[in-house]
C-alpha cells in the first residue's frame, strides 16, 4: 500500500487504538491534517491554544489509562505544548505529542516557524524523536506509544519534518516485538526483598501505608486494600493517590503533606514503619527531610529505580510494578491488629473535627470549603473532578472524598495553573458517561478559558465551577502567613464570568449563598451542554492545616479550636 | 587496584544516534551531577558508542547517576568500572618551550622517566604525548610545567574492566544503521 508519511502517522495512531486527538493545525503539520479526511475514525478536537491540547490529552490519559495524543505545528505551536508536556512528565502520564517540523533541507537555517523542539523538550519528555526518514516513521511512532505507556509512563514527543509527511513509500506496518535495548522497566521483587518486607510488616507496631499515583496507574487498588485490611495498616494518600482506596474506608486516614490531614501527618511522624507504594516522597509530602518520620523503618516500592533512596533513605527499596509486587507480598501477610495505634490516630482525627471550619464558621460569606463539601454532597460523591491549582485544589482534596480510582484529576508535581478546564474536556472524551466537574479558581481559569469555545464546538458536557475569591488565593495565603500580608499582585480583577459564559453560548449561574448550591448543581446537571457556575466566595479564606515549605511535617499551622480563638 | 578512590569511573554503552551525548549532558545538568571528564567514541560495532565518565565521589552519588543513566532510552548498559579491577588511561598532548638546550634536554629526560614521547619538535616549541593513568599524566604535567607549558589538551579517561569483566551488548538495531554512518554520529 503506497502511503504518504502523513497517512502513515494516522495509520499508526489507528493501530495504537487512538480514538481522539487534540490539536491545532499549521504549516508544518498541514499534510497530516489533510490526510485526516481519509481517517474519519480518528476524531480531531480543535483546541484554542496548544497548551490546552496537551492538557486535554493528559486529562484523557488520566481518565482512561490510555495514551493521550496532542498534535501541533512547528515553532510556536510546539513551544505552546511545553507547559502541558512538563505537567505530564511530573505526574507520569502517558501522552504522545506529534509536532510538525520544517522540511529537512532547511532544518538548522532558522526557517520560518523553525524551533529545535526535540532540544527544548529533551528534559521534560520521557523520550523524544526527530524523525530522520520516512522509513523510520512507523517504527518510531510505535516506539513512542510503547515508551509512553509502559514502565513509569510519561510524555513522548515525535517531531516530523514536513517533507517526511509528504513523501510516499510502500507501507508495511512493523509488526513484532519492539526492540529497545536500553529500556527495561523493572517488573517484580526478588524473593529476598519479599522476605524483608514481610518481616518488617510483621514487626511493626505503628505502621502507615503511603499510597500514591502509582497505585492507581498500576491498577493495584484491590491489592492495596487487601494489604491494609489484613495487616490493619492505616493508609495515608498523596494528592494524586486520592481514590487509590475508598476514602470512606475506616483505614483511610486522609491526604498527607503540606495541606494534609493532621492525623495523617502525625501518624507518619510517629510511625515505626512506612510502606510507601507508588509515591516519590515529594517535598510537599515530606516537609523537612531531616525530621521526616524519624523513628520508622521504610519500605519503598516504585516502578522507577531512580526514585528509590532519592529523597528518603529506605530500608527495603523495590523497583517494580506495584500490582505485581503486592501480589508477591500478599500471600505472606499475616492478619494482625493494631487497635491501640488506630485509636491514637482516631483521637487526632477528632481533634481535627473540632477545628473544622464547616462546623465552626459563623460568618455569612460563602466559603470555598462549603462549596466543595456541597458539591460532594449533591453529586453523590461520585463525580470525576478535575481541578486547577491553588486553594480550591487543596479544598477539593480535603472536602471531596473520592471512592473510586482516577476520579480526581489534578496537576500535582508541576502545579500547573490553567490545567483544569482543558483537562476536564479531555477527561470527558475519555469517560463520556461520567459526570465531570472542572473545579477552578478565578486565576487559573483565566489562563485557559479560551477552551470554553472548544467545549462548545465539540458539544462536550462538562460542569465548570469557578471559585472566585478575587485573589490568587494560595499566593495570598502565603503572603498573609509569611510576608506580613503584603498582597502584592494577588488581588485580581476578573471579567463577569457569567456574561463571559453567555458570550460562549454557555448556560451559567452565579452563586453567592450556600443555600443556592443545591439548585445550582441541579441546574448544571440538567443542561445538555457545558455549564459554568461562578461561586463568589470569601476573599481571605485560609487552607488549614498547613506545613510551611521546608518545615517539620508535625509542625503544622492549625486552625484554632473555637474556644482558642481571639 | 583503584588508586583514585575519591573518584568514580563509570562506563556506559549507548546507541550511536544523533543527540545521545546531548541527552547524557542534559541529564547531568538538570540533576546537578558534576562530571570531571566525559569521553565518547565508537566501539567495534558501528551502532554502539561507549562513554567513560569520571565523577568526584564526594560531590556526586554514583548510584544515583547510574540509575538516572539507565532511565535514558538510548543508554544500553552502565557499569561502575572503578568498583572492580580495571585499567584506565588518559592521553595528553603538551606543547612545551624548546628554544634552548636546557628545555630540550629537560623534556627528553622527562619522557624517559614517564610513559611519554616527543611527537613534534621545532625551534620554538615541542609537543610531548603521554598515555597513562590519570594520576601519572598529572605528575608528568606538573614536571613539564617547570620547563614551560604553552598549550595542553587531554582526552579524558577511558577505562575497561580487567579479565572476564566485559561490557558489551548483543543488540542489533531493527532499522539498519546507514552504511556511511554519517547520519548516526553521536554528536
Amino acid at each position: 500500500m503506497l502511503l504518504s508519511g502523513a497517512e502513515i502517522i494516522l495509520e499508526c495512531l489507528l493501530r495504537e487504538g487512538v480514538e481522539v486527538m487534540f490539536g491545532y493545525p499549521g504549516g508544518a503539520i498541514l499534510p497530516t491534517y489533510d490526510a485526516m479526511s481519509k481517517y474519519p475514525q480518528l476524531h480531531h478536537v480543535l483546541v484554542r491554544h496548544e497548551q490546552g491540547a496537551c492538557h486535554m490529552a493528559d486529562g484523557y490519559a488520566r481518565a482512561t489509562g490510555k495514551v493521550g495524543v496532542a498534535i501541533a505545528t512547528s515553532g510556536p505551536g510546539a513551544t505552546n505544548l511545553v507547559t502541558g508536556i512538563a505537567t505530564a512528565m511530573m505526574d507520569s502520564t502517558p501522552v504522545v505529542c506529534i509536532t510538525g517540523q520544517v522540511p529537512r533541507p532547511v532544518i538548522g537555517t532558522d526557517a520560518f516557524q523553525e524551533t529545535d523542539v526535540t532540544g527544548i523538550t529533551l528534559p521534560i519528555t520521557k523520550h523524544n524523536y526527530l524523525v530522520g526518514s520516512i522509513e523510520e516513521l512507523a517504527y518510531t511512532i510505535r516506539e513512542a506509544f510503547y515508551i509512553a505507556r509502559t514502565g513509569r509512563p510519561g510524555p513522548v514527543l515525535v517531531d516530523i519534518p514536513k517533507d517526511v509527511q509528504n513523501q510516499k513509500i510502500e507501507f508495511v506496518y512493523p509488526e513484532g516485538e519492539i526492540r529497545l535495548p536500553g529500556y527495561r522497566p523493572p517488573s517484580s521483587a526478588t524473593e529476598a526483598q519479599v522476605e524483608a518486607v514481610l518481616e518488617l510488616i510483621q514487626q511493626a507496631q505503628r505502621p502507615v501505608i503511603l499510597a500514591g499515583h502509582g497505585v492507581v496507574m498500576s491498577g493495584a487498588t484491590q491489592e492495596l486494600q487487601e494489604l491494609a485490611e489484613r495487616a490493619q495498616v492505616p493508609v495515608a494518600l498523596t494528592l494524586l493517590g486520592k481514590g487509590a482506596m475508598p476514602e470512606s474506608h475506616p483505614l483511610v486516614i486522609g491526604m498527607m503533606g503540606m495541606h494534609g490531614e493532621a492525623a495523617s501527618n502525625n501518624a507518619i511522624q510517629e510511625a515505626d514503619l512506612l510502606i510507601a507504594l507508588g509515591m516519590r516522597f515529594d517535598d510537599r509530602v515530606t516537609g523537612n527531610l531531616k525530621t521526616y518520620s524519624p523513628n520508622s523503618r521504610k519500605i519503598h516500592v516504585d516502578i522507577d529505580p531512580s526514585e528509590i533512596n532519592k529523597n528518603v533513605k529506605v530500608d527495603v527499596g523495590i523497583a517494580g510494578d506495584l500490582k505485581t509486587v503486592l501480589r508477591q507480598i500478599l500471600p505472606g501477610v499475616k492478619s494482625v491488629q493494631h487497635a491501640e495505634w488506630l485509636n491514637r490516630i482516631r483521637d487526632w482525627d477528632e481533634d481535627s473535627d473540632e477545628r473544622d471550619i464547616l462546623k465552626t464558621y459563623e460568618g455569612d460569606k460563602l466559603l470555598g470549603a462549603q462549596v466543595m463539601n456541597d458539591l460532594w454532597k449533591y453529586t453523590g460523591g461520585n463525580a470525576v473532578t478535575v481541578t486547577d491549582v491553588g486553594q480550591h485544589q487543596m479544598l477539593e482534596a480535603q472536602y471531596y472524598p473520592h471512592q473510586r480510582p482516577a476520579t480526581m484529576i489534578t496537576s500535582g508535581g508541576l502545579g500547573t495553573m490553567g490545567f483544569g478546564v482543558p483537562a476536564a474536556i479531555g477527561a470527558k472524551f475519555g469517560r463520556p458517561d461520567e459526570e465531570i466537574w472542572a473545579i477552578v479558581g478565578d486565576g487559573g481559569f483565566q489562563m485557559t478559558m479560551c477552551e470554553l469555545a472548544t467545549a462548545m464546538q465539540e458539544n462536550i458536557k462538562i460542569n465548570i465551577a469557578v471559585i472566585n475569591n478575587g485573589f490568587l488565593g494560595m499566593v495570598r495565603q502565603w503572603q498573609e502567613l509569611f510576608h506580613e500580608s503584603r498582597y502584592n499582585s494577588t488581588p485580581m480583577f476578573s471579567p463577569d464570568f457569567c456574561k463571559l459564559a453567555d458570550a460562549f453560548g454557555m448556560p451559567n449561574m452565579r452563586v453567592t449563598r450556600r443555600e443556592q448550591i443545591e439548585d445550582a448543581v441541579k441546574f448544571a446537571r440538567s443542561q445538555p451542554t457545558a455549564v459554568l457556575l461562578e461561586f463568589v466566595v470569601e476573599k481571605e479564606e485560609m487552607v488549614y492545616p498547613m506545613v510551611p515549605a521546608g518545615a517539620d511535617l508535625h509542625a503544622m499551622i492549625r486552625r484554632p479550636k473555637p474556644n482558642e480563638r481571639k | 587496584m583503584d588508586q583514585q578512590s575519591s573518584k568514580h569511573t563509570i562506563a556506559a554503552l549507548v546507541e550511536n544516534k544523533p543527540g545521545v551525548l546531548n541527552r547524557v549532558a542534559s541529564l547531568f545538568r538538570r540533576r546537578n551531577f558534576n562530571v570531571d571528564s566525559l569521553t565518547v567514541g565508537r566501539t567495534y560495532k558501528s551502532h554502539i558508542s561507549r562513554m567513560t565518565l569520571v565523577v568526584d565521589a564526594k560531590r556526586t552519588d554514583a548510584r544515583k547517576m547510574i540509575s538516572n543513566l539507565f532511565k535514558l532510552i538510548n543508554v544500553i548498559d552502565v557499569k561502575l568500572v572503578s568498583s572492580e579491577p580495571h585499567v584506565s588511561r588518559d592521553l595528553a598532548l603538551v606543547k612545551v618551550r624548546s628554544d634552548d638546550a636546557d628545555s630540550r634536554n629537560g623534556l627528553t629526560l622527562l619522557c624517559e622517566r614517564f610513559p611519554a614521547r616527543i611527537v613534534d619538535i621545532g625551534p620554538h616549541y615541542a609537543i610531548a604525548e603521554i598515555t597513562a593513568q590519570e594520576d601519572v599524566v598529572e605528575g608528568f604535567i606538573e614536571e613539564v610545567a617547570k620547563i614551560g607549558i604553552v598549550e595542553l589538551v587531554r582526552t579524558g579517561v577511558v577505562a575497561m574492566g580487567r579479565g572476564t569483566r566485559i561490557l558489551d551488548t548483543e543488540y542489533e538495531p531493527a532499522i539498519p544503521v546507514a552504511a556511511n554512518g554519517s547520519a548516526h554520529q553521536v554528536y
